[in-house]
């Protein structure tokens, strides 16, 4: 039995009990239902609750599952499915080069991201950084930050160009990307063709430099015991730096206009 | 000033009598006694011996206000936001004014909006929330098919992971609303995901889901299967009524104590997989950089945090010396609130606030400190601490294991400095 299945079941006994008891208390009772605490998967597996249960499960067959909603269709899921994962699950068919690439970028993406992916403004910067993680002002781009190219043709086909979103596909899409990955010099080859077949062996250089939360051990520190509650530093505080100062915080009267 | 332009209109009011007898007097003649009781607010037509107009004529009737609204006084009550700080406004942010609330329910209309691509309106007939993937059998809601299921209610926090992201190098913002102001604890009411993921039959080697959102921004995240199960909800009301559009209407997912990033609006899609998808929100973006180049990933918790809303830099203290209330909001994503302490030293001495209301499992809680100003100046703080254990940490201490370019989960101490003459600002000190 698969774990959902055992899940299933333990919900089905609950709401058993909660029908025996009739219609006006079934919904107090199943309205319980998502209130079990943390780990219900694990008890599910103990025997105590399923014996609890069980007489209740037997004198009244539970309709489990509910037997709500429909089933979703092949063409419907292959409408809205359009994610990407670092190992190549769910990439369109396609190809295309980082030549034929940049006039698709030129003419859609670099009035806001600038010819070299440098930006304009404030607009996202897609290109170049390299080396400045570990400095005082870091530049995030795919190439110096990004550990997937998967994560670049993923979120351009979900959602750019910003205001024209799903709005490549196939070559075009696999060039703009193409492109992208020349401007920061993952591929070195403006005619290197990338594809539906190749694209999960482009590999980005600072994949290796992402790791899980560990907070919990890094940070173990700031679970204390009893934090200290008098004469905790000495003198009196010294104001370092001010927010007054930097002057940049919106005034009333500057805000949205309110009818 | 930032609450120059409070009393725009309905007469003189407390506050801008004040803020004339600063400009007319000076700030030292506020000192004395009689410049206090001079500041009695309102304006005399309407205070006794006289009846004013509302005493005599009748108001708007029933239904005249058929969807309420506050009073016309309250107009400065509002969210804000930072033009300078992003490239648009589809895909920004507006603040909650959490310094005109108290309690620990935000009204509606007052929550953050955090957007990539603008708020989507979507015709709830045209809503559909499709799951696939590891499945036994792919399934597709209706808003309608939602509403069958057992449904629940919960209070909870969501906090954007950027929420005081601005202050990781210093002071910056000098107001409450901008510095903490990317909160908002709503009641929910919702389908439990686990629910419907028994109704699809989860696959054995399934672990992760990926959410995805129906505006065009088209979020998504990858969501561990073990929290999917625990205590996620696919909501569809917020305090009673229906999701507001910018909201998620008609249905957002919520993911209790973890940043607010993946509590995705608009929720259309639920994907059952084997492992994360590492898409642009939780690589480019939601990902933490630490001082020596390396990242964190999947920092989904958000830690202990607190705030004191009243006083802060838009809410000044006016009364000068006496008896003083200071009110402020504490949670945690690891579970209740336990205790708060606050500081009027700048965290040389501390004493334990009164927690007053329901304190929930991640969720806003409030808290008072009650003292007797004797209108020097205070370095306020307030300290949260969690059900585990944690005890909210001075921005100092987090600079020291992170650095200042985290971006993220920035829930250090906050400073306010009350001047002699009740103004507060933001600050950092030593």
């Amino acid at each position: 039995m698969s774990r959902s299945r055992e899940i299933a079941v333990l919900s089905g006994m609950l709401l058993a009990v909660a029908v025996i008891g009739g219609a006006g208390f079934a919904m107090a009772q199943s309205s319980k239902l998502p209130a079990k605490p943390p780990g219900k998967d694990a008890a599910a597996k103990t025997a105590p609750a399923q014996t609890a249960a069980a007489p209740a499960a037997a004198a009244a067959p539970a309709k489990m599952p509910f037997g709500i909603g429909r089933e979703a269709k092949p063409e419907e899921i292959a409408g809205w499915d359009i994610d990407v994962r670092p190992d190549g699950q769910g990439l369109p068919p396609g190809k295309g080069t980082a030549r034929k690439g940049e006039d698709l970028f030129v003419t859609q993406c670099a009035a806001c991201h600038g010819e070299f992916g440098e930006s304009t403004g404030r607009w996202p910067v897609l290109a170049g950084g390299a080396g400045t993680l570990a400095s005082h002002d870091p530049v995030k781009t795919i190439g110096s930050y990004w550990p997937y190219a998967s994560t670049v043709i993923d979120y351009v086909r979900r959602a750019m160009p910003f205001g024209n979103a799903q709005s490549l596909e196939g070559d075009d899409l696999y060039s703009i990307v193409a492109y992208l990955l020349y401007l920061n010099d993952v591929i070195t080859d403006q005619d290197q063709e990338i594809s539906d077949k190749s694209f999960p062996t482009v590999k980005l250089s600072n994949e290796a430099n992402f790791f899980d939360d560990d907070r919990e051990v890094s940070e173990k520190a700031f679970w204390k015991k009893e934090p200290c509650m008098t004469n905790c530093a000495a003198g009196a505080p010294k104001v370092l730096g001010r927010a007054r100062a930097i002057d940049v915080t919106p005034e009333d009267g500057k805000g949205p206009r309110v009818e | 000033m930032l609450n120059k332009n409070r009393d725009h209109d309905a007469g003189l009011s407390r506050r801008s009598l004040l803020g004339k007898s600063l400009a007319l007097g000076g700030a030292a003649a506020l000192g004395t006694g009689t410049a206090a009781v001079a500041a009695e607010p309102g304006n005399p037509q309407n205070l006794p011996p006289n009846v004013p107009e509302w005493s005599k004529t009748l108001g708007d009737g029933v239904a005249v206000r058929a969807y309420g609204k506050p009073s016309k006084h309250e107009a400065n009550v509002i969210r804000r936001d930072v033009e300078w700080l992003t490239a648009s406004r589809e895909s920004s942010v507006s603040f909650t004014p959490l310094h005109e609330l108290d309690g620990i329910i935000t009204p509606n209309g007052l929550c953050f909006e955090r957007h990539h691509s603008g708020i989507a309106e979507l015709d709830p007939n045209d809503y559909r929330l499709m799951i696939h993937g590891l499945v036994d059998k792919p399934l597709m809601f209706t808003l309608q098919d939602l509403e069958r299921f057992p449904r629940t209610n919960r209070i909870y926090f969501a906090e954007c992971a950027a929420n005081s992201g601005m202050e990781w190098r210093g002071a910056q913002m000098n107001a409450c609303q901008f510095t903490h102001g990317m909160i908002h604890n709503v009641m929910y009411t919702g389908v439990p995901l686990r629910v419907l993921l028994e109704e699809a039959g989860v696959k054995t080697n399934a672990k992760w889901l990926l959410l995805e959102g129906a505006d065009s921004a088209a979020m998504t995240r990858s969501l561990p299967l073990q929290k999917a199960l625990d205590d996620c909800l696919i909501a569809f009301r917020m305090n009673g009524e229906r999701l507001r559009p910018e909201n998620g209407y008609p249905v957002r997912i919520c993911v209790p104590g973890w940043e607010a990033n993946m509590w995705v609006k608009w929720l259309r899609r639920i994907e059952v997989g084997d492992q994360p998808w590492h898409h642009r929100e939780e690589t480019s973006k939601y990902t933490d950089l630490l001082e020596n180049g390396k990242a964190r990933r999947f920092t989904y918790v958000m830690d202990a945090k607190s705030v004191i809303t009243n006083p802060s830099p838009q809410a000044p203290l006016r009364h000068k010396k006496g008896f003083t209330v200071i009110s402020g909001i504490a949670w945690s994503g690891r579970g209740k609130i336990a205790r708060v302490d606050v500081s009027l030293d700048g965290g040389r001495n501390w004493r334990t606030a009164r927690l007053d209301g329901p304190v929930l499992d991640k969720s806003m809680a409030r808290f008072y400190a009650e003292f007797d100003w004797n209108g020097q100046e205070l370095f306020l703080q307030s300290r949260a601490i969690d059900e585990t254990g944690y005890v909210q940490p001075t921005k100092d201490e987090l600079r020291k294991v992170r650095g200042v370019n985290s971006v993220y989960h920035n829930n250090g101490i906050q400073t306010w400095r009350v001047s002699p003459e009740g103004e507060v600002e933001n600050v950092e000190i030593a």
